[in-house]
């Protein structure tokens, strides 16, 4: 029987594989963070039906029935009124940047209509990009609505019944059939780059440590500038594939509609995969070996799916998960394609969110090349 | 004339280990250094300071005339540094290996460089194979024609012919010494005796610390030992008896022989005489050599591996 098992050579291997286990920080660091952070995030940052979602009002009058209306969807918990203006053309803008997820529009005539008793109307336009952040909110709106009218009104139920009442016209805005590929297929080109370009760039480095080529090539005249960029453009150019595959099967399977401008989307882009790289080589820069890296990539990647809304409704997450999903590139990459591809925002539009991607590029390069280190010390 | 090395006191600590300690150097335009030393006794380090891989604590001093703190870029340039693993690219072929290096370097135009020294070489016919594919004594031919490649002014090598068969070392030094004599100053670890024999000078570093520098005979005859040759039956018996005499301080066998090295010839002189007056049993004064000197360094040494 020794002869093909014996214990105390299993317990040998056992020991030397705890042994190896100890040694490697980082492995043992993700064999305990991954599922707390597994945990957490999902126990308590990810939500399906989120509340509080900000939402603009569209009135001329302040008339105690607009009153009556906003603050009884207010009630619901699915409303915040963060914006209060005069004219659609305003609302559509706000929306159209993602500051807002709703417009409700109250017509001038409102008030004069119930006081008649004629039929009422009001408009809720909801984002539907991401089909599941507006559902919830559309569904408990008619009754609420009506409820908070009749009460308002001073009549019965019944009464409400049988007169005018009030419709409430519901708009989905960018996805009117509530297709979730609409907002998955955009989102997947960002976590696709995501995974290819950290993955790729977290290796660049510690290939060369591990293959022992790094001293050759310190020892060699070559600047951490020069050995970044050598390391970072041919993953560009891999980037721009991925874009021109994911972008053409998009249109062709998916029918995902393309209503923004080409060269906005491909700029936006750009500065997203130039983050990337750059993280995958501070990554690099980090680890000392491709298993250390792929184990931080990893550990980088799970939490910024999670957390960017690109899952799960942003706007779902408690205020604190929402400040950890802004520290993510994807989150703010996703933001700038949905609005260009489904709502055909314009640059301006865009800009911010743009902006605080190019912000992620100087701090990865900025941390990149003060981790690098030119000497072997 | 100028020192291609002169380096005076450089000290490199990791941690709380200091593995330079010390050093001074210097090293003429055109001679073939040795840098000899146990493992683990600072040679690469020391051969890392110099080509501005590592930055040294303390200490200061040039190499080819820059400086070696504030110009560790234009040192870089004009030095050759061959590591002691093969740090070329297994996954590309030999051409390509070269022609990366040319294009650092900027010489132009690359693949003529390429040719010409992949012809040196002689493996032409073999420019297209990868280079992790070559053997031990090919890849050091290839990382060494890709260190001079660029007509460096100083060649740094860490233990090169580690592992490469007698010929391939022989070719090996032949090259260096080819190279020696067209200018090139030579600065190269070892462990083998014979290797050092063929340097111009050498260096002997122990944990840390130069202790030793000169030419084989001068390093030879400032150790100050005495060496002699005992031959005859029962060498093994002999050997255990001997080692415990005053004044016997190392003994080795060669072949059929025991050499018995002591610092104080008086002393055993004395000690050996009983043996040498056995039956068949013969003691004669022989040459100290080389490796003597070493294994009397290392084992004055207090150990530093830990």
């Amino acid at each position: 029987m020794k002869r093909f098992f014996s214990l105390g050579r299993l317990g040998a291997l056992l020991l030397k594989e705890f042994i190896q286990m100890r040694r490697d920080r980082i492995t043992f660091a993700m064999m305990l963070g991954v599922p707390l952070m597994q945990l957490v995030l999902f126990g308590y940052a990810i939500n399906n039906d989120p509340k509080y979602l900000p939402a603009a009002l569209v009135t001329t009058s302040q008339d105690h029935y607009t009153r009556a209306m906003v603050s009884a969807l207010e009630l619901t918990d699915y409303y915040r009124f963060n914006h209060v203006v005069g004219s659609a053309a305003e609302a559509e803008a706000l929306m159209e940047s993602g500051a807002v997820a709703f417009i409700v529009t109250i017509p001038a005539d409102f008030s004069r209509k119930v006081d008649r008793g004629e039929q009422a109307q009001i408009l809720i336009e909801a984002d539907a990009t991401d089909p599941s952040v507006a559902s919830g909110a559309i569904s408990t709106l008619g009754t609420v609505a009506s409820q908070a009218l009749t009460r308002e009104r001073g009549i019965t139920p019944a009464e409400a019944e049988a007169g005018g009442g009030l419709d409430v016209v519901v708009h989905r805005r960018y996805n009117p059939e509530g297709l979730s590929q609409y907002n998955i297929v955009p989102g997947l080109l960002g976590v696709i780059l995501q995974m290819t370009m950290v993955m790729m760039t977290s290796i660049a480095l510690t290939r060369e440590q591990e293959r022992g080529t790094m001293e050759n090539l310190l020892a060699m005249p070559a600047s951490p500038l020069e050995i970044m960029l050598g390391k970072i453009l041919p993953y560009f150019a891999v980037g721009a594939v991925q874009v021109a595959v994911v972008l053409t099967t998009a249109g062709l399977l998916f029918g995902i509609p393309f209503v923004g401008g080409m060269s906005l989307l491909l700029f936006a882009v750009f500065i997203f995969v130039m983050a990337l790289v750059l993280l995958g080589y501070t990554i690099s820069t980090i680890a000392r070996t491709q298993m250390q890296a792929m184990q931080l990539t990893f550990f980088f990647f799970l939490p910024s799916i999670l957390l960017s809304g690109f899952m799960f409704p942003f706007r779902g997450m408690p205020q604190w998960a929402q400040w950890i999903g802004e520290t993510f590139p994807l989150t703010h990459f996703l933001r700038v394609i949905r609005a260009v591809m489904l709502k055909g925002a314009d640059l301006p539009a865009v800009a911010f969110e743009t902006g605080i991607l190019a912000l992620f590029i100087l701090i990865y390069a900025a941390i990149a090349l003060m981790r690098f280190r030119r000497t072997l010390d | 004339m100028q020192h291609a090395i002169d380096v005076h006191d450089l000290v490199k600590s990791f941690g709380d280990k200091t593995v330079v300690d010390h050093v001074s150097m210097t090293v003429d335009t055109g001679e073939i250094v040795g840098f000899l030393g146990p493992n683990g006794s600072g040679k690469t380090t020391t051969i890392r300071l110099m080509c501005g891989l590592l930055t040294a604590d303390e200490g200061h001093g040039q190499v080819l005339g820059y400086d070696l703190r504030t110009e560790p870029l234009k040192i870089k340039r004009e030095v050759g540094y061959m590591t002691q693993r093969f740090s070329f690219y297994e996954d590309l072929t030999i051409a390509e290996n070269l022609a990366f290096v040319a294009r650092l370097y900027h010489m132009k135009p690359a693949n003529e460089h390429v040719d010409r020294t992949l012809e040196d070489l002689g493996l032409t016919t073999r420019r297209n194979q990868l280079a992790g594919t070559l053997s031990g004594g090919w890849k050091q031919r290839l990382a060494l024609a890709a260190c001079i490649m660029h007509k460096p002014r100083l060649l740094l090598l860490d233990e090169p012919t580690a592992g490469v068969d007698p010929k391939a070392r022989r070719d090996f030094w032949d090259e260096i010494h080819r190279l020696a004599a067209d200018g090139l100053t030579v600065l190269v670890s070892t462990h083998y005796m014979d290797e050092a024999e063929r340097c111009h000078r050498i260096s002997y570093i122990s944990y840390g610390k130069m202790l030793a520098s000169g030419t084989v005979a001068e390093v030879v005859r400032d150790a100050g030992l005495t060496t002699f040759v005992v031959e005859g039956p029962g060498l093994e018996r002999m050997a255990r008896e001997i080692e415990k005499l005053p004044g016997v301080e190392q003994v080795a066998p060669f072949g059929a022989t025991l050499h018995v090295v002591g610092s104080d010839e008086q002393l055993l002189g004395a000690a050996l005489e009983e043996i040498g007056s056995r039956p068949s049993v013969t003691v004669a004064h022989g040459e100290t050599s080389l490796e003597d000197v070493f294994i009397q360094f290392m084992g004055d040494a207090t150990d530093n591996m830990s």
